[in-house]
């Protein structure tokens, strides 16, 4: 079963794109899409009915080369059934979607080219890259998939190739990535140096010697676990377009838009989150770098919804949200509750692809129009597409009620990072950082939704007089992913946040250390020896269990026992647990003002915005310009990656390579080449008195060169 | 004892008897008529014969006081000789019928060259290493001169002979000198004598003597000089001919004569055949490219590929003579296949050989032009066909016996020689369409040869035929 919903994608990538000449379009279409639904059905099989324990399926033998031993096997627990469903289940939607949005489009001649089964198969194909990503059970394998969505990615972003603008995103996106790569292929490197395998559970069992391993790197010595936590992390930034890395995310919303749903959204983005939880048991012992990580995690959602409160097209909004909200899951995922950021990952799924594919269905219903400045009223003409806007809207700005598990997916899972940013920082600047960027997003997700579906219409009249609902096949989609985004925090909450001991048994973390947590037995002392002791019963959790009974101390299960690994002093999650009622409510409340400031601005007095934004100019052309990190980079790296390649092609190709090669083909060969034609003269003598010159030469080389005696 | 002498010769004896009776017989029956019977008898015996020396003969024989050596290393270039011999004669035969050229001495004259050069491959004597050149040349000079009534056939053979007549004084000069210094003409005598760093001049000079002798008939620069003419003056039959059998002879030869009798001084030797291989690379690959005429391209050709050969032999180790061995293989069978084509080039019956008459021959012919690009490909060297392995092995074998310089040098010939080879692919593929261009040759010997001997470009690359094992054998025997 785990091997249909790896590899039925890819199956149905390769019949959609080699195989739609024998199965047609249509065909192509449903047989990528059915293979999608049934690797979904399973992988909610597969989530509901596989229990907590680690299981590894094995697929083949991948590489054998020295001590490099590589499977291809699947790693299946938790992490991996959450992503399972979380990939499957939104990409055989965006699969349907993809139908309706794609059935005529204005890139491509209609009838003449055959654009539908290439893109159901790189989508297809992403999914089989995501799941390979998220199933392996090493490093390597891992990669594979990471470096598999990354071309899928590249793919689709430039699927529309005769727009310059798209191929320049994909470009972008693609050596942007690259970076990110290089610090992750970095890390892939220096685990093996260190571990000597790429095995995840090699791995995990050897974190606990690698925290006290000191390796050199760039012409320092470091802590080993503090380097390959930050290099890893490097990896998961670019995948996760965190701050600095983050340039190509907004600029990929060049490609259409399920692709924005399904890959900048819903899924890819969050193999950065993903690595990071899955890494658990090595950022555990790497406190700084997890400081890095929720530092950078809060800064970037901060960043990114301060940009997405003045974006104008209705993708980038979204888009900037996305950012944002990644930012949350890092946070999250830094402060060590890994289960929150995974909690966070899931619902965010749901309400950001019903987003994203909402907004494509009312860009599909204006035409390919995407500036909101020309939308206003639809609410009459797309009724579907606004209430499934509102549930997806109500759900990232995070609305429930207060001080109760009651509330839409978002309401929960923000609430769960925000309180364990609190816990994890003391209240210090992850926290604010975060609740501010609460009330950014609650502005901008409610200003998207005025500007666009209330007021009075603007723009071409002609669009708005032939806006229109999109069909049923656009619709269906958009219903269940409602169900998500409605439902989803509140079933899940004890299972990812809510209850310590619920937590545990999800993730199959052994027993032992959530009861001396939650006892507050002293943390700090003796853990170095804990760490022995643990070790030596680590085989059996139950031993680990009476082993702590027994030595009425508290143990801590081995790293990479359960599929997250929290630290014997990691109470981040508890601690969030008994966090202040202020810091509960502060995420309602600055979504409250958000809301109120958005209806403010954009229902009540709509010319304030304009007023505002003439008043602070340069802020709001900081803002608009999303803090002027293109031109940044643009100045520091583009231009001088230029000026050099210009060198290297001007001078040193076409100069000296070029101009060398072509000399001396073009002019000494031939030159030598009319020498011996006229040196073959015809006449004997001439043939023999150049032997008798050669034997003359070779007789006093011979003679001079010192051979005789 | 002298039995069991014309024992190990027996070869030898058989092909020789066989020459002069076919030649009595001929005389005394129908002449020219039982030309092709006797042509394709001959090849049937070269065949044979082949079969019998790769099959059976183990060990190293010794004959006639040491002047005549059957060994490993003979046998596989006896077995190279009689089987590249056999082919050409079975090409050979449809082109000269049609042209009256077939006449009955044909077959004996190439039969007469043959046992040459079996006797050159297996000597173990300066004399017996000059009769085996000899009686090869004498042949040689004939068969170039085949066609009486054609100035320019006559001027071949002509030009040939005189100057062989040259070298075979140089090398007999070189082979005084080496007598009159080291006390003996046999080799296992020489290499008492010839020891590195204590040569004396004499014998030093003969070496390079002997070298240069030898040189002329590998046709190695300087000494290559009558190989356009005489490539482009003989009948096309006979150019495919010296393109192939008595290349291997001579090269065999000249590595026999260098390690059996001179093996002490590989450092002396081995600089000088180095530096006539760098330049034969060179010069034929810098020449060709002038050329229009195909014979006279696949003569500066063989000069390129005779360079290659020389550096296996240059590195002076048993790898590079094992390398040099299957260079020649590799050579002789890409040859082969060449020249198959080249015989079928005509148009209205007449033979022709400006290479841009072959314009847009894969529209006329795909099947013969696909499988000339691919020997074409395979004589430059493009991988991953066999004759980029034979490059392979002699730059391996030459870096591996310090001679890197020489190895890049090679490397950048090869590129330069790519070019003209590519340019036949060019015209055949992408040049004009010209009125008078050729129609196709409907032989079905050429055809097979060329097809054959192209799938062995493809399909060789899998073990090379196991031709490395074989040849590693005869160069163990010959280097010890």
């Amino acid at each position: 079963m785990e091997s249909i919903i790896l590899f039925g994608p890819l199956v149905g990538a390769l019949i959609a794109g080699f195989g739609w000449k024998l199965t047609g379009i249509r065909g192509a279409q449903w047989i990528s899409t059915g293979l999608l639904f049934l690797a979904c059905a399973f992988s909610w099989i597969v989530f509901f009915t596989h229990g907590p324990e680690t299981q590894h399926i094995q697929v083949m033998r991948w590489i054998e080369s020295g001590t490099l031993s590589t499977d291809w096997s699947i790693r299946l627990d938790r992490l991996t059934s959450i992503m399972l469903i979380v990939v499957t289940t939104v990409s055989a939607l965006v699969h349907l979607y993809s139908f309706g949005y794609m059935a005529h489009d204005s890139q491509f001649r209609e009838g003449e080219e055959s654009y539908k089964p290439r893109f159901f198969a790189y989508l297809s194909f992403f999914t089989f890259a995501m799941l390979m990503l998220v199933t392996s059970d090493n490093l390597v394998q891992m990669f594979f998939g990471w470096e598999g969505v990354g071309v899928a990615s590249y793919l689709l972003i430039g699927f529309y190739y005769r727009k310059p603008s798209a191929n320049a995103a994909a470009i972008k996106a693609f050596v942007v990535n690259r970076v990110g790569d290089f610090g992750f292929a970095l890390g892939i490197f220096a685990i093996f140096f260190l571990t000597d395998s790429v095995r995840f559970d090699d791995i995990f069992a050897a974190a606990p010697a690698l925290a006290e391993t000191q390796m050199t790197f760039l012409w320092r010595s470091w802590n080993a676990a503090e380097v390959v936590a930050l290099l890893l992390f490097v990896g998961a930034m670019g995948k996760s377009a965190q701050l600095f890395l983050h340039t190509w995310l907004p600029d990929a919303m060049e490609g259409p838009t399920p692709v924005s749903a399904l890959i900048h959204a819903a899924t890819m983005v969050t193999a950065g989150v993903f690595l990071v939880c899955r890494m658990s048991p090595i950022m555990e012992f790497a406190p700084n770098a997890t400081t890095f990580i929720t530092f950078l995690g809060a800064s970037t959602a901060f960043v990114a919804a301060t940009i997405g409160l003045v974006q104008n097209d209705i993708k980038r909004v979204i888009a900037y949200s996305t950012m944002s909200q990644l930012g949350y899951m890092f946070v999250a995922a830094g402060v060590g509750v890994y289960s929150v950021a995974m909690f966070h990952l899931f619902t965010h799924a749901f309400f950001k692809a019903m987003l994203f594919l909402g907004a494509g269905s009312v860009i599909h219903g204006m035409h390919h129009e995407q500036d909101m400045r020309n939308y206003g009223g639809l609410r009459k003409k797309l009724p579907m597409t606004f209430w499934a806007m509102m549930i997806g809207t109500l759900a990232i700005t995070g609305v429930g009620i207060p001080l109760t598990h009651i509330g839409f997916a978002g309401f929960l899972s923000k609430d769960a990072v925000i309180e364990s940013a609190f816990a994890g920082t003391q209240g210090g600047y992850a926290f604010w950082m975060l609740v501010i960027a609460a009330l950014f997003t609650s502005f901008y997700s409610w200003r998207l939704m005025f500007l666009t579906f209330f007021g009075k219409p603007r723009g071409d009249k002609h669009t708005h007089e032939h806006a229109h609902e999109s069909p049923t096949i656009m619709l269906v989609p958009l219903g269940v992913l409602a169900l998500g985004a409605v439902f989803s925090g509140m079933i899940w909450y004890g299972s990812f946040f809510g209850d310590h001991d619920k937590v545990n048994a999800f993730f199959g973390i052994p027993g032992a250390h959530a009861e001396a947590a939650e006892h507050g037995a002293p943390a700090d002392a003796g853990l170095g020896d804990d760490h022995a002791e643990a070790d030596a019963a680590h085989a059996d959790t139950a031993d680990a269990g009476d082993h702590a009974a027994v030595a009425g101390d508290h143990a801590v299960a081995a790293p990479g026992a359960g599929a997250i690994y929290m630290g014997a002093d990691n109470h981040v999650m508890d601690d969030a647990h008994h966090a202040p009622t202020w810091v509960k409510v502060s995420p309602f409340i600055a979504m409250l003002i958000g809301f109120v400031t958005a209806y403010w601005f954009y229902i009540v007095n709509p010319k304030l915005p304009v007023k505002l934004a003439e008043g602070q100019r340069p802020l709001y052309l900081f803002l608009l310009n999303k803090w002027y990190f293109d031109e940044i980079y643009d100045f520091l790296f583009v231009r001088p990656a230029k000026a050099l390649g210009r060198i290297l092609w001007k001078g040193g190709d076409e100069a000296i390579i070029k101009g060398g090669l072509n000399g001396i083909a073009l002019g000494i060969v031939p030159f030598f080449t009319r020498l011996a034609g006229r040196a073959q003269s015809g006449y004997i003598f001439t043939y023999a008195f150049a032997m008798v010159i050669g034997i003359a030469v070779f007789i006093t080389w011979m003679t001079l060169s010192g051979g005789a005696h | 004892m002298i039995s069991a002498d014309l024992n190990i010769i027996l070869p030898e004896i058989l092909l020789s008897v066989f020459a002069m009776a076919a030649l009595v017989g001929a005389v005394y029956t129908g002449k020219d008529k039982v030309a092709p019977a006797l042509l394709w008898a001959t090849a049937a015996l070269f065949l044979a014969l082949a079969f019998w020396i790769g099959v059976t003969g183990e060990g190293t024989q010794v004959a006639f006081n040491g002047m005549f050596v059957n060994d490993g290393f003979a046998r596989f270039a006896k077995v190279v000789i009689l089987v590249s011999a056999a082919a050409v004669l079975l090409m050979s035969e449809g082109y000269m019928a049609r042209r009256g050229l077939l006449r009955f001495e044909y077959p004996l004259l190439v039969t007469l060259a043959v046992v040459g050069m079996m006797m050159m491959v297996s000597a173990g004597d300066l004399m017996a290493l000059y009769m085996g050149l000899e009686l090869q040349s004498l042949s040689l000079y004939v068969v170039a001169s085949l066609r009486r009534d054609s100035a320019k056939s006559t001027e071949a053979g002509l030009k040939y002979f005189v100057l062989g007549a040259l070298s075979s004084g140089l090398l007999l000069y070189g082979a005084s000198l080496t007598y009159g210094y080291a006390g003996t003409t046999l080799f296992s005598g020489i290499i008492q004598t010839a020891t590195e760093g204590s040569m004396p001049v004499g014998l030093l000079i003969g070496l390079v003597m002997l070298i240069s002798g030898l040189a002329f008939k590998v046709s190695a620069v300087p000494f290559h000089m009558w190989t356009p003419d005489v490539y482009e003056g003989s009948p096309t039959p006979v150019t495919a001919f010296f393109a192939t059998a008595p290349k291997v002879a001579a090269m065999a030869l000249f590595a026999r004569v260098m390690f059996d009798a001179f093996g002490n001084a590989t450092a002396d030797w081995g600089q000088v055949i180095a530096l006539l291989s760098v330049l034969s690379m060179f010069l034929g690959s810098i020449a060709a490219i002038g050329q229009r005429d195909i014979k006279r391209l696949m003569a500066y050709s063989s000069i390129a590929h005779m360079g290659y050969a020389l550096m296996g032999l240059a590195a002076g180790t048993e790898l590079g003579v094992q390398a040099m061995l299957i260079y020649m293989a590799i050579y002789v069978t890409m040859n082969v296949g060449t020249f198959a084509f080249i015989l079928s080039m005509e148009r209205d019956g007449q033979p022709v050989t400006d290479i841009e008459s072959l314009g847009m021959y894969s529209t006329k012919e795909p099947g013969k032009a696909l499988a000339m690009l691919v020997l074409l490909f395979s004589l430059a060297g493009v991988p991953p066909l066999v004759g980029f392995f034979g490059k392979f092995y002699v730059l391996r074998a030459a870096y591996e016996g310090g001679l890197a310089w020489l190895a890049v040098a090679g490397v950048v010939a090869s590129v330069i020689g790519a070019f003209y080879y590519l340019r036949i692919v060019f015209y055949m593929y992408f040049g004009e369409d010209r009125e008078d261009a050729l129609d196709g040759g409907k032989s079905p010997v050429l055809w097979g040869f060329l097809m054959v001997s192209a799938v062995i470009m493809v399909v060789g690359v899998v073990n090379l035929f196991g031709i490395e094992g074989a040849a590693q054998a005869a160069a163990a025997t010959l280097v010890n």
